[in-house]
């Protein structure tokens, strides 16, 4: 090995906190662009080739009931490469051992086999025999939840009538990678499953023989979309239908897609802010380091080294804070990837995942950790290149303090000298000062920006939980139902209350603007599912009038007083005006309500409900899921209670992971940029502090000259930090906020007091740790160093 | 004659063979040579002549001592001579080539592989070994010896694993001349070489460069602040104000040893 090498590896050795508190910093970036960047090729990769081989349709349209002919009008379409039409609905199931009402989706599979479109992937068994009344093929997650193996049977309502099925095989489906049942926030196989049954019998159930209620179209490439949307609205309108859509609308691929814009965003915001701190912090350590070592720079110049073999042991030397930064951040973004493949098997459900990173991932973090570095350092190793050999050989000259309206303003303060000493320090290096403050701010952000979510998940769940929707269940029906149903299920056991809803899917449009939503319809003076206005009271809505939520208010450009466009889906498509009459926050959904009696006499229709919200005595619940399964026409029974919990659960368990991460960080960069800003400040000022004590200081009043510049600079970081965090959070919020969620941005006191606490406190454990080393120093072996 | 007894005397001490010295008392071959070189500091009105105007030689083999009062430009001669810095106006050759408008790259190579340096605070890498201070040198040059051979000629054969702030003052100038002289260079330029020693630690120091200049004949100068070394040199240089103002050929020289301050 050559010598100079052992110089590189022994110096490194010297300086392996500062490095290490450095590599940590950029190993966070290394580690969330390898996850985030790994994830994302992985998830979109393994989707966009689980679509291509099982045909998942591009286009997809529910209607009431259409004849079979028109499936050869639709393929006739100019673009479509093929066309499945299916019947669907949705019902309630008996599985034995399961207490709770399930729902099971019913899908037709066509006579011949296989579907064309959305193809099952089998995953155990067989399919159905095309003829049989029987048989049905689950979905593999419906069928571990709740214990089934194959030849296990359970019972469905299915058009009036208990039919006993038998589970020949189970699958996976594209169209269900997310699955999540009606009225649910969150996946739950125990109590939704997939059931697909050969078409006859489906058709029978339904009767729906010689007509489809569900078609997909595949488009071949190339083609406009909404063109052929267009099309096909044109041909299905007449027989309810409730509006083509594309894959971007599909409940599936649409979670998904957040998901894989969440990880390209994870993967292009966060590194970069640790590559700049860590190269911020390079540069600083390296000038620091090149200051030191002038007459050692010299020296390699006197004796023969070129100008760039001395640069290239500099950048070598912060190439070693890469090495190792690169080694923690692929360990620990190898594991971080482990825990969020488990998570999406958890959520999503795929027949296989490429969810191995790729080398390339490797290679782009690894060059990312190289070249930070390799910034960071050059201008001192530039520095030491252009270092004339002659004048390296002679000390450095004592730095220039001039004397500015700073030290006159700060004469007339009449500050202490070690005072005077901080403040001219501070300003004597600005771009470090600065730089410094903005690395603490935004370890102080770190903080701030996600703990909103906590804050803003509680306000979620009061919200849409304790204010607006108070039912401990909903019934929801396959189609609507009269309002005597009311006393129907007022007479069941534990149903305490009972109140009519009803859904009508519809678009409204203003303008250029147009949203696809439900309108909610219910009679004035409900108590348990309730339109709740800003200002905390429960609002009824007048006839004539609509009250949408505040997001799709801003999505249609309206305000109160405005007028919109209501076309009514399935059924009779009517376009009716509306007034808007209020807008409210919610954070659900989009919500757009009306008056019930309204909505039935502006369709000419008798008074009709699509669900039921009743409260219920908790005491005989097990007693009204055993009922319901008799009902008839009853699809699906959501728990609100489950829902509400499952919500809590699972939100606590991410946020606290995720704020815990995020804790993490925020003490890895202010430890950075602390300790290595202490050991700079030590080691430019050894001599000038030790000349101090001599004279009589005390090891505080030296300390306080020392750390002085630190802290203040810690103090400075907090407000900007908070301010940044506000900033980052508005922005996550946004991001976060889609048609599902309405993401509000709840800035507790108690957030900014909790960043600047951890944050101060790893400040001053840093400056401690450098202060150990300054009281260990032997005061004459310090003055006899010669600079 | 003094002189070649007292470096047999020193080479059977160390019990090694007496290598024949190249004229180390005929000296006729020009190894520097500068013309009206002039070095100016700063610009305006802070412009600083550190030199006005040198003309010298420098013979192959000679030991020449620069004296003169601190400021006078000594050190200013010597970094032009070894290719350390670029002289204002004025000539510099070393043999025929001329250094003085060579660029960064050739004068890097010239001193890779000509120049033995010589500093007062002895500029060891506190990093590295005795051996590895050597070896940093050993490693870039063209025809160099081992550096164990090297630390031996200095006399740290035993302290040759040990790092700069484990030995003394002497020992680290031993040390930063047995890395000047382990490439065998032409030239060995040392500025104040026992600035920061003892004397008697300073005399060691000398008697290597000594025994360095008779063995190999490496041309040796040595910038000093103390009168009395100037009589081991072949000639001393007296330096005022930036200019030369006397050249004085010893007759009689001393041996490091016979020097007392
Ligand atoms: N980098 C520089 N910038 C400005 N002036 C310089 C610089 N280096 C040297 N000088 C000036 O040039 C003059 C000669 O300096 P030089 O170092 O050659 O003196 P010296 O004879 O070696 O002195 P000493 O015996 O104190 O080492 C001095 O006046 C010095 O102040
Ligand atoms: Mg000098």
């Amino acid at each position: 090995m050559q010598a100079l090498d052992r110089k590189l590896l022994r110096d490194f050795a010297r300086l392996w906190k500062q490095a290490l508190a450095i590599a940590l910093v950029l190993a966070c970036g290394v580690a969330i662009l390898l996850t985030g960047l790994g994830m994302y090729t992985a998830l979109s990769e393994t989707r966009e080739t689980y679509y291509e081989r099982n045909r998942f349709a591009d286009v997809f349209v529910t209607v009431n009931r259409a004849p079979e002919r028109l499936a050869v009008e639709l393929a006739a379409i100019d673009g479509v490469w093929a066309v499945e039409t299916r019947t669907t609905g949705n019902t309630v199931l008996d599985v034995p051992g399961n207490p709770r009402s399930v729902t099971g989706r019913i899908l037709s599979l066509p006579i011949d086999g296989t579907p064309r479109l959305n193809v099952p992937v089998l995953t155990t068994g067989r399919l159905p025999d095309p003829t049989s009344t029987t048989e049905v093929m689950v979905n593999a997650n419906f069928a571990i939840a709740n214990g089934f193996a194959l030849g296990d049977t359970f019972s469905a309502n299915l058009n009036g009538q208990k039919r006993q099925l038998t589970i020949t095989g189970t699958a996976q489906s594209p169209e269900f990678i997310y699955t999540i049942g009606p009225g649910a926030l969150m996946p739950d196989n125990a109590t939704f499953g997939i059931i697909w049954m050969p078409q006859p019998a489906v058709a029978a159930a339904f009767d729906m023989t010689g007509a489809f209620n569900d078609v997909s179209l595949k488009l071949t490439a190339g083609v406009s979309r909404m063109a052929i949307i267009a099309e096909v609205d044109r041909l299905l309108d007449p027989y309810g239908s409730l509006g083509a859509y594309g894959r971007d609308l599909h409940p599936s691929d649409s979670f998904i897609d957040a998901e894989i814009a969440q990880l390209r965003n994870m993967a292009s915001i966060l590194p970069p802010i640790f590559f700049g701190i860590s190269a911020f912090l390079v540069s600083m350590v390296m000038g620091r380091i090149i200051m030191l070592e002038r007459s050692q720079i010299g020296l390699l110049k006197a004796v023969g080294y070129s100008n760039l073999e001395v640069c290239l042991h500099y950048l070598m030397l912060a190439g070693l804070i890469a090495v190792v930064a690169v080694g923690i951040g692929w360990g620990v973004g190898g594991w971080l990837a482990r825990l969020l493949a488990g998570q999406y098997a958890q959520y999503f459900d795929f027949p296989f995942l490429i969810f191995r990173t790729s080398p390339w991932v490797y290679a782009v973090s690894g060059i990312a950790a190289l070249l930070t570095t390799t910034l960071g350092a050059t201008q001192a190793a530039i520095k030491a290149a252009r270092l004339a050999p002659a004048i390296a050989m002679q000390p450095p000259a004592p730095p220039k303090f001039k004397r500015s309206l700073i030290d006159r303003a700060m004469a007339n303060m009449r500050l202490s000298q070690p005072t005077v000493m901080i403040l001219r320090s501070l300003f004597r290096w600005p771009v470090r000062s600065a730089l410094t403050t903005l690395g603490l701010a935004l370890a102080v952000s770190t903080i701030v920006a996600p703990s909103f979510f906590d804050y803003a998940l509680d306000k979620i769940v009061d919200s849409a939980f304790y204010e607006s929707n108070r039912q401990d269940a909903m019934l929801v029906f396959s189609h609507d139902m009269p309002q005597s149903v009311l006393s129907t299920t007022a007479a069941l056991p534990a149903v305490l209350q009972t109140e009519g809803q009803q859904f009508h899917p519809v678009i409204l449009r203003s303008g250029i603007h147009e949203k696809r939503t439900t309108i909610q319809a219910s009679h004035p003076g409900t108590d348990l599912s309730r339109v709740i206005d800003s200002t905390g009271a429960a609002l009824d809505v007048p006839p004539g009038g609509v009250v949408l939520t505040e997001r799709l208010a801003m999505h249609l450009d309206v305000g109160i007083g405005d007028r919109v466009a209501a076309e009514f889906l399935g059924g009779r498509k009517e376009t009716h005006i509306l007034t808007v009459t209020g807008t409210i926050a919610q954070y659900f959904g989009l919500g757009a309500y009306m008056d019930l009696d309204y909505v039935n006499s502006l369709l000419r229709q008798s008074s009709r409900i699509s669900l039921v919200n009743v409260s219920l005595d908790d005491a005989e619940v097990l007693d009204l899921h055993a009922r319901l399964k008799d009902i008839p026409n009853l699809v699906s029974i959501v728990m609100m209670s489950d829902t509400r919990r499952s919500f809590s659960d699972t939100i606590e368990q991410s946020i606290g992971a995720m704020n815990l991460v995020y804790i993490i960080i925020a003490l890895l960069i202010t430890v950075g940029v602390t300790y290595n800003g202490a050991r700079i400040q030590l080691s430019e000022r050894a001599r000038e502090l030790a000349s101090l004590r001599i004279l009589g200081f005390t090891r505080a009043e030296v300390s306080y000259i020392l750390f002085g510049e630190t802290l203040l600079l810690s103090l400075l970081a907090q407000p900007l930090g908070w301010w940044i965090g506000a900033q980052i959070a508005n922005a996550m919020a946004n991001s976060f906020s889609s048609d599902l969620y309405n993401m509000p941005l709840v800035l507790h006191p108690a957030i900014f007091a909790r960043a600047s606490f951890f944050v101060l406190l790893a400040s001053f454990a840093s400056v401690m740790l450098v202060r150990r080393r300054l009281d260990k120093q032997n005061l004459v072996s310090v003055m006899k160093v010669r600079e | 004659m003094l002189v070649n007894v007292f470096a047999r005397m020193l080479c059977q001490a160390h019990g090694r063979a007496m290598e024949p010295a190249k004229g180390a008392t005929h000296v006729a071959e020009i190894v520097f040579r500068t013309q009206d070189v002039t070095k100016v500091y700063g610009t305006g009105e802070a412009r600083i002549y550190a030199l006005g105007g040198v003309d010298l030689e420098l013979f192959a083999g000679e030991i020449a001592v620069l004296l003169g009062p601190s400021g006078s430009g000594k050190s200013t001669l010597l970094n032009i001579l070894g290719g350390l810095d670029h002289a204002t106006s004025g000539r510099v050759w070393f043999r025929d080539t001329e250094l003085t408008d060579l660029p960064d790259r050739a004068l890097t190579k010239f001193r890779r592989d000509h120049v033995g340096f010589v500093f007062q605070f002895y500029n060891l890498v506190p990093s590295l070994t005795a051996r590895e201070n050597v070896q940093l040198v050993t490693d870039v040059s063209p025809d160099p010896m081992p550096a164990e051979e090297a630390l031996a000629q200095v006399g740290l054969t035993d302290r040759m694993d040990h790092f700069p702030s484990e030995m003394s003052g002497g020992e680290q100038q031993r040390v930063a001349i047995a890395r000047a002289i382990a490439k065998r260079p032409e030239i060995l330029l040392c500025d104040e070489p026992t600035g920061a020693l003892d004397s008697s630690t300073g005399v060691q120091v000398l008697e290597v460069l000594q025994d360095i200049n008779e063995r190999f004949g490496t041309t040796t100068v040595i910038i000093t602040h103390n009168a009395d070394i100037q009589r081991m040199a072949h000639r001393v240089i007296q330096f005022q104000d930036g200019k030369i103002s006397s050249v004085v050929i010893n007759d009689e020289r001393l041996a490091p040893s016979e020097l007392v301050w």
